[in-house]
């Protein structure tokens, strides 16, 4: 279900398959700034979908029209819809979302600084109506997947390292109990192997505790290796899906966002000037 | 003990008194500029408001009745009845909790994202705005107000010092339980904030607006809950300033005092708020005892905003204003 299939098969699948769906939305800023021209994706139940492009390809605004925090940047969904569950999101609070299961880590982690990294952890589950004892075994499960947060509960989440910020943004995402959370940029200003550490724990969220990811990431290499499909944004449209194998076999791909080929390394200059003819061509 | 020292000392613990005051008047400010980069303007006027309110509900005067009788020439003024201070008290809180839910919903829900100078001048209209609504509907008179605290001298401070030092100190009753009335409201507040769901999500709020979105905080729960609070801390300090000099609009000039206190304490600390109070306090007092009559007396009017000006220069975030993180 989740490798190898052409995006007419992808567009058939019933709705059961799919956690979400984002049918040919278009996001405007300002009243002016047209920022996605009709940007169509699924979201399988269970997997991990990974979300490449450039810079101001529009992955972090469509993660954004998926959790309405465009709305507070004076952005808004003019057209297309989003399906979450079988039931349209568009305009639906961010508040209401993440009672339904849907929690964004934003890009930057966005740790409240001046609480302790325990207390950040305690904020995600704001909604949650369910007893402190629950939410106490909650954080002890943080806890067990990054355990350098529980060495750092006290300390005040400004003065923990990028790392350790990155784990507390998206152990507060899972305090709240979600079904899918929508990973903004987790490698962004990680030494590499600290990425590798983030994305597995990723991994073991989906197998283990069965959280459906789509994540945006400019680290196509590594977002490809974890993921199970893939959407390559361009921008503000979709210019390639399919499953991360064949993403990661793809001629085009290899050039432009893994930065290797067949004939082996390119220079940049080469691989510039490759581009434009392809563009001109096509 | 010399005798000048007693006489500051004395002069110190009314300074203290005073201090509990204009660190009530300045938390209001805080807590609104904390959990929404709002500098409140109309905070001095929600509290004469408030105080409004309350001698209104309390000797069951009929709301906009100059007003009525205006327009339909009647005479009403009374209902006939006079609420328990306790009732009227309650009354008044659920005004002020419909006043920030107003606040909320016509003003500031359609300003989110706007540059700070543009809604602190909303509040500027905000304040003319509730100046004139509060005379219109309990009318502009000046209003006694007793809330069944005593005043005048302390006798139990007069007995106690005299015991002590052989010289009985003054103090007025009313500043005293002020002062304690106060200081309960700001341990509440601090324990609130600290220790419960919401004053964490406030705190939150306070951070990143964003983030606080992107775990489910509703940003206009928490700012109706702010606002809320803020009114509640103006009717407190409304309440015992109208009842130390009348209920009147001058009132709402405790605003300015609070400015100082608030440059001295840091603008986003409620510790510093306190302390930034008790300071200018017992500051103004004692420079009024030690240099007043060298140049002249009256210092009190003027030295709290010097002693801002110095820490404008030398700290200008304050004693506890919060440092901005910055990792290294």
């Amino acid at each position: 279900m989740l490798d190898a299939e052409t995006p007419q098969t992808t567009a058939e699948m019933s709705t059961e398959a799919n956690l979400l769906e984002v049918n040919n939305i278009e996001v405007l800023y300002n009243h002016v700034i047209l920022a996605l021209k009709g940007v169509s994706l699924e979201v399988p139940r269970g997997g991990i979908t990974a979300l490449l492009g450039g810079n101001g390809a529009g992955k972090s605004t469509t993660l954004k029209a998926i959790s309405n925090l465009i709305h507070s940047e004076r952005g808004e969904v003019t057209k297309g819809s989003i399906v979450y569950d079988g039931e349209n999101v568009v305009n639906m609070s961010p508040a209401d979302l993440v009672n339904r299961g849907v929690v964004q880590v934003m890009e930057g982690r966005h740790c409240f600084e001046h609480l302790t990294v325990e207390e950040n952890l305690l904020t995600g589950a704001y909604t949650r109506k369910d007893g402190r004892g629950d939410i106490a075994a909650d954080l002890e499960l943080v806890y067990e997947y990054f355990p350098r947060l529980k060495e750092r509960r006290r300390s005040q989440a400004g003065y923990t390292s990028g790392g350790e910020q990155q784990m507390t943004a998206i152990g507060r995402a899972l305090m709240s109990r979600p079904k899918m959370i929508l990973l903004d940029e987790p490698s962004m200003g990680l030494a590499p192997q600290l990425v590798e550490q983030i994305f597995d724990i990723v991994s073991r969220l989906n197998t283990e505790q069965g959280v459906t990811f789509l994540l945006a990431e400019q680290n196509t290499n590594v977002a490809l290796r974890f993921a199970h499909t893939g959407f390559i944004l361009e921008n503000g449209r979709v210019v390639m899906e399919g499953g991360a194998k064949e993403l990661r076999e793809n001629p085009d791909v290899k050039e432009f966002y893994l930065g290797m080929s067949d004939t082996g390394r390119k220079s940049y200059r080469e691989v510039r000037s490759y581009r434009r003819r392809k563009r001109w061509l096509a | 003990m010399s005798d000048t020292l007693l006489f500051a000392l004395e002069a110190a613990a009314n300074g203290l008194t005073a201090g509990v005051m204009y660190a009530l008047v300045a938390l209001g400010f805080v807590l609104i500029f904390k959990a929404s980069g709002i500098f409140n303007f109309s905070q001095g006027v929600m509290a004469l408001f408030a105080a409004l309110t309350l001698v209104g509900l309390q000797s069951g005067q009929i709301p906009f009745s100059h007003l009525i009788n205006a327009i339909f020439g009647t005479r009403l003024h009374y209902f006939g009845w006079s609420l328990p201070t306790l009732v009227a008290i309650a009354g008044t809180v659920l005004v002020m909790v419909a006043f920030a839910w107003l606040v909320e919903r016509y003003i500031f829900r359609h300003l989110v994202n706007q540059e700070p100078i543009i809604l602190f001048m909303a509040t500027i209209g905000l304040a003319y705005f509730l100046e004139g609504f509060g005379d219109l509907m309990w009318g502009a008179e000046v209003k006694r107000l007793d809330v069944g605290i005593p005043q005048g001298m302390s006798l139990a401070v007069d007995e106690a010092t005299f015991n002590w030092f052989g010289y009985g100190f003054y103090m007025d009753t009313l500043e005293l339980w002020a002062a304690l009335i106060a200081a309960i409201l700001v341990a509440g507040l601090v324990i609130f904030s600290q220790y419960t769901k919401q004053g964490r999500a406030l705190r939150a709020v306070a951070d990143d607006h964003q983030a606080a979105l992107s775990v489910g905080i509703s940003l206009r729960f928490i700012w109706v809950m702010v606002w809320t609070l803020a009114g509640i801390v103006a009717l407190v300090a409304g309440m015992m300033w109208g009842a130390k000099s009348g209920v009147q609009f001058s009132l709402s000039l405790i605003a300015l005092k609070a400015l100082p206190v608030l440059i001295l304490g840091g603008f986003t600390s409620i510790p510093g708020a306190i302390v930034g109070g008790l300071i200018i306090g017992v500051g103004e007092k004692l420079f009024d005892f030690f240099m007043g009559p060298l140049i002249g007396g009256a210092t009190e009017n003027w030295f709290a905003y010097m002693l801002a000006l110095v820490f404008l220069l030398f700290r200008p975030q304050g004693l506890f204003g919060e440092k901005i993180i910055e990792r290294v």
